[in-house]
C-alpha cells in the first residue's frame, strides 16, 4: 500500500508504520500520482484536515514542502515573514532554544557545497530543537538521476521529518520530494529557485523599508545563472514591488521580458530611482570572455561602486546573497558601507529558515 | 590648426553627394575643417582672402571611406606602415581607413587601440579608425573587452581575415555587442571547408591542379551568422561576400528586417578566377576570385543596393610572401590607391551609376560606422576629393605609394584619377602628371 502524506488519516498513518512500504517502494519504479500531486502547488484539498485544525491561525502555511516561491500565495509569503519576525527575537536572546521541533529529525542534504546556507539551516533547526544531520554529497560522486532517487529512498528509510536539499540540477529537489514521505525544503536547485534566500531578502527589505509594495528593486548582474534572481523576481512581484533586471544581454535569460520585469543593459540608466540594489555573484569561469569579456570590463560597466550607487535613490539599500566577489560585482566600499544590508541578510537567513522549518513542522504528523 | 588656413572655395565643380544621390554643377566653400557652405548651380559669394580652386567641371565629392584595410603597423612595418598606407589612401581618394586588427601585437586591448590612434595622429595623412579584435588573440575563443575597446576608440569589432567558427561564441559576441550598439564585421569563410583550397573550386582550379575553395565555405558561414543574428539582434556586417548565393541570403535577411549589411571587395567586382591566368599570385585572395557569374551578381547587387559597401581589402604582401608557388603564396592584394579607379570601370561600363558607386564608398560606410564624413553637407567634415572620372592611364605598380607593390592592376588600363584629396580642409594629395 502506498500513501501520500495527503491521504494520511489516523488509520492510514497506522498502516504506514506496518512496514509494508519498505517491502514495495524501492522496487517499484512507478510511484502513484497521488504521491507526487501538488509538488510546487498549494495542497488545497489534501491538507483540509490540518487546515481546518489551524483555521484560526492566520500564519497557516498550507503546503507540505517549500520547493519554490512559485506556487506560494502572497498570504503564504507574508505568513512566513511574520513568523520570521518572531524568530529574529528568539535568535537575539541568550536562550535561543525552542522545543517546536523537539524529537524531529532534519537532514541537510547538500549535493553542492555551501557553507552559508547549510550552517544557516543547521542553526535554524537546532534552535527549534530538531536533531540535525548534515550530509554533504560530493557532486562528482553523484551520477544524477538514479543515484538521486536511491539516495532519496535510503534517506526516507531513516524516517526524517524534514529534508533540506541543495542540488546542482534544476528540478532535482522536486524529484526528491516525490520520493520521500517527509517535508522537503529547497535550499537551491540549479539555476531554478532558492526560496529561502528570496524570503530572507524580503524580510530584510521589509524590516528596513517597512514595506515591499511599491518599492523599485533592481536585481543586477548574472541573472541567467541565478536561482536567487528567479525566486526574488517571483516573490517581490507577488508582494507588489516593481522589479528591474540589469545586466549584459549575455547574462539575461531568454524570455526575461515576459517575466514582468523591466530590463536594462545599461546599469546607470537602470539604477535611476531604485530603492533596493540587489547584486548577484558572477562565477569566475564566466568572466573571461565566455559571457563577459573580463573582470575589468564587467566591473567598469556592471560593478556596483559608489558612483553608480549614487544614481539610485539617496536612501537606496544594497544587498548581496553572498559570497561576494569584491572588485568584480561590488566594490568593498559599497559592500561595507552605510547603505549595505549584506550582514543583516545573514542574520535574517537564520530567522527565515526557522520560520520555514516551524511552518512545515506544524504539518508533521504527531502520531 | 584649422584657423590657420584661409577658406577654400571650390568653383565650377560637378558636385556629387552620394548621401542624397544629387549630382549637379555647383560650388562648395570650406572653412577650417568643415564644409561651410555649398551651392548647387549659382556660385556662392567669395569670402575675403579665400583660396579659389577651379574644379574645371570635374567631380567634387566626399573622400572615400574604406572599411577594410590591413596595415602592417604595428609588427610588419616592412610591408606597410600607417604612414605609407595613408599616402596610398590619399593618392586613391580614400580619406578614412578602417584598419584591421591582424597586427602584431593584435589590436585586442584598449592600449593597442590607443597606440594605433596615436601613431596615426603622428604619421598618417588621412583618418585612421582601428577596428578591434572580436576575440582575444583572434583565436575565436573568448570575446574581447568590447565596452572598454569602444571607449578607447575602436570603431568596430572583427577577427579580420579570420572567421569565428564556434557558433556559441559568435552568438554571445553578437548578444554582447548589441548592448553597446557595436558593429561586428565578420569574414565569412569556414576554415574547415576552405582547408587547403587556394582558388575558387571548379573547372579552372581542377585544370590548374589547385585545390578549390567551394562557395559553400562562405555561404554556410554566412547563413549561420544570419540565423544567429535572428536570435540575438544587433548589427552584423558580412565583411566581403563573393558568391551569388550570398547575395540571395543577405537580400532575404534584409527583407526579414535583420540588422545585416554586407560588403564586397573591389577585386570581386572587377576580376574573376580567369585573371589568375598562369598562377599569378597577386590574384590569390580570400575569399578567392570567383566565376564571372558571381562577379556579375556582385555588380547587380551593388547597383540594387543589396551590397552596402565596397572595400579595397588592401593587404600588402612582399616578395617573400608572394613570389612563391601559387598554393604557398599569401592571400591578399593592395588596393587603397586603385579602389576608385577600378570601381569606375563599372561606371564606364554603365553597370553602376557614379552616385551609387560613391555611396558604397562614402555615405554608406559612414552610416554603418557612425562617422560624420561621407556627405556634402553644411557642417560635415571637409574630407573631399576632386576626381576626373575620364582621365585614362596605365598603372605602373612601381609608382604606387604603398610599401608593398602586390597590385592585381599592374599594367592595367584604368580610367579615372583623383586630382586632389582634402582631409579636414587640408590638401593631402595633388596629382601631377
Amino acid at each position: 500500500m502506498l500513501h501520500s502524506r495527503a491521504e494520511v488519516k489516523p488509520a492510514g498513518d497506522a498502516a504506514r508504520r506496518t512496514g509494508d512500504r519498505e517491502a514495495t517502494w524501492p522496487h517499484n519504479a512507478s510511484i502513484p500520482n497521488n504521491l507526487v500531486a501538488g509538488v510546487g502547488t498549494p495542497y488545497s484539498d489534501d491538507f483540509k484536515m490540518t487546515a481546518s485544525r489551524a483555521a484560526d491561525r492566520p500564519r497557516d502555511y498550507p503546503h507540505r514542502h517549500l520547493l519554490g516561491i512559485e506556487g506560494l500565495s502572497p498570504a503564504d509569503i507574508v505568513g512566513l515573514l511574520d513568523r520570521a519576525e518572531d524568530a529574529v527575537e528568539v535568535s537575539r536572546q541568550v536562550e535561543k532554544k525552542r522545543a517546536t521541533l523537539r524529537g524531529r529529525t532534519q537532514i541537510n542534504l547538500f549535493f553542492e557545497p555551501s557553507t552559508r546556507t547549510q550552517s544557516s539551516f543547521e542553526l535554524a533547526g537546532k534552535r527549534l530543537g530538531a536533531d540535525v544531520m548534515n550530509m554533504s554529497v560530493a557532486s562528482s560522486s553523484v551520477k544524477k538521476g538514479e543515484t538521486l532517487i536511491d539516495t532519496a529512498a535510503t534517506l526516507n528509510a531513516m524516517r526524517p521529518d524534514i529534508i533540506v536539499v541543495r542540488h546542482h540540477a534544476a528540478g532535482a529537489v522536486h524529484l526528491l520530494a516525490r520520493k520521500v514521505d517527509c517535508s522537503v525544503v529547497n535550499a537551491g536547485d540549479g539555476i531554478h529557485e532558492h526560496p529561502t534566500q528570496a524570503l530572507l531578502d524580503a524580510l530584510t527589505i521589509r524590516r528596513n523599508k517597512g514595506r515591499i509594495e511599491g518599492l523599485v528593486v533592481a536585481i543586477c548582474g548574472d541573472i541567467l545563472h541565478s536561482r536567487v534572481a528567479r525566486s526574488n523576481i517571483l516573490l517581490l512581484q507577488a508582494l507588489g514591488a516593481r522589479v528591474r533586471c540589469i545586466g549584459p544581454s549575455t547574462l539575461l535569460p531568454v524570455g526575461l521580458d515576459r517575466f514582468g520585469v523591466e530590463i536594462f543593459t545599461d546599469m546607470r540608466k537602470g539604477l535611476d530611482g531604485v530603492d533596493i540594489v540587489m547584486m548577484l555573484r558572477l562565477q569566475r569561469e564566466r568572466m573571461n570572455g565566455s559571457f563577459v569579456p573580463s573582470v575589468k570590463e564587467y566591473f567598469h560597466f556592471y560593478g556596483l561602486d559608489r558612483e553608480k550607487l549614487a544614481l539610485a535613490k539617496p536612501d537606496a539599500l544594497v544587498m548581496h546573497p553572498g559570497p561576494m566577489n569584491r572588485g568584480v560585482e561590488i566594490d568593498s566600499e559599497v559592500a561595507d558601507g552605510a547603505q549595505s544590508l549584506i550582514r543583516e541578510q545573514v542574520e535574517m537567513g537564520v530567522a527565515v529558515r526557522m520560520a520555514v522549518l516551524e511552518a512545515l513542522g506544524s504539518h508533521l504528523p504527531n502520531t | 590648426m584649422a584657423t590657420a588656413h584661409p577658406p577654400i572655395l571650390f568653383n565650377n565643380a560637378r558636385l556629387v553627394d552620394p548621401a542624397t544621390g544629387r549630382d549637379g554643377h555647383g560650388s562648395l566653400l570650406v572653412e577650417g575643417a568643415v564644409i561651410k557652405d555649398l551651392d548647387w548651380g549659382a556660385v556662392a559669394g567669395v569670402p575675403e582672402g579665400a583660396e579659389i580652386v577651379d574644379c574645371g567641371g570635374h567631380v567634387l565629392c566626399p573622400g572615400l571611406i574604406d572599411m577594410r584595410a590591413f596595415v602592417g603597423e604595428p609588427g610588419a612595418e616592412h610591408r606597410e606602415t600607417l604612414k605609407t598606407a595613408s599616402e596610398a589612401a590619399a593618392a586613391g581618394g580614400v580619406t578614412t581607413i578602417v584598419c584591421m586588427p591582424d597586427t602584431n601585437p593584435i589590436i585586442d586591448d584598449p592600449a593597442i587601440v590607443e597606440f594605433v590612434q596615436r601613431r596615426a595622429r603622428e604619421t598618417a595623412i588621412v583618418n585612421v579608425c582601428p577596428a578591434a579584435a572580436l576575440t582575444k588573440g583572434l583565436a575565436g575563443k573568448e570575446m574581447t573587452e568590447f565596452g572598454l575597446l569602444q571607449q578607447a576608440g575602436a570603431i568596430a569589432f572583427t577577427d579580420g581575415a579570420r572567421s569565428v567558427t564556434n557558433a556559441q561564441i559568435m552568438r554571445r559576441a553578437l548578444t554582447y555587442a548589441r548592448d553597446l550598439d557595436a558593429l561586428i564585421l565578420h569574414h565569412t569563410e569556414d576554415p574547415d571547408l576552405v582547408a587547403d583550397g587556394v582558388m575558387n573550386a571548379g573547372e579552372r582550379a581542377s585544370r590548374l591542379g589547385l585545390a578549390g575553395v567551394p562557395r559553400e565555405a562562405e555561404v554556410i558561414m554566412l547563413e549561420r551568422d544570419l540565423r544567429l543574428l535572428r536570435l540575438t539582434g544587433g548589427r552584423y556586417h558580412a565583411a566581403m561576400i563573393s558568391t551569388a548565393d550570398s547575395v540571395d541570403l543577405v537580400e532575404r535577411a534584409k527583407d526579414a528586417g535583420l540588422g545585416v549589411t554586407c560588403g564586397v571587395s573591389i577585386n570581386h567586382l572587377t576580376l574573376n578566377e580567369f585573371d589568375i591566368g598562369d598562377y599569378r599570385t597577386f590574384f590569390k585572395l580570400a575569399p578567392p576570385l570567383r566565376h564571372e557569374d558571381d562577379r556579375t551578381a556582385m555588380i547587380e547587387a551593388l547597383a540594387r543596393g543589396t551590397i552596402d559597401v565596397v572595400v579595397s581589402d588592401h593587404n600588402p604582401q612582399d616578395v617573400e610572401t608572394k613570389r612563391l608557388p601559387f598554393a604557398d603564396a599569401a592571400d591578399g592584394a593592395i588596393g587603397l590607391e586603385t579602389l576608385l579607379s577600378a570601381g569606375l570601370r563599372l561606371v564606364h561600363n554603365e553597370q553602376v551609376r557614379l552616385p551609387a558607386l560613391l555611396m558604397a564608398m562614402t555615405s554608406r560606410p559612414a552610416d554603418l560606422l557612425g562617422l560624420p564624413q561621407g556627405r556634402l553637407a553644411r557642417g560635415a567634415p571637409a574630407d573631399l576629393i576632386l576626381l576626373d572620372p575620364d582621365l585614362a592611364y596605365t598603372l605602373d605598380a612601381r609608382t604606387l605609394k604603398s610599401r608593398s607593390k602586390n597590385s592585381p592592376f599592374d599594367e592595367a588600363r584604368l580610367e579615372g584619377r583623383v586630382l586632389m584629396t582634402y582631409v579636414a580642409g587640408r590638401c593631402v594629395h595633388r596629382y601631377v602628371e
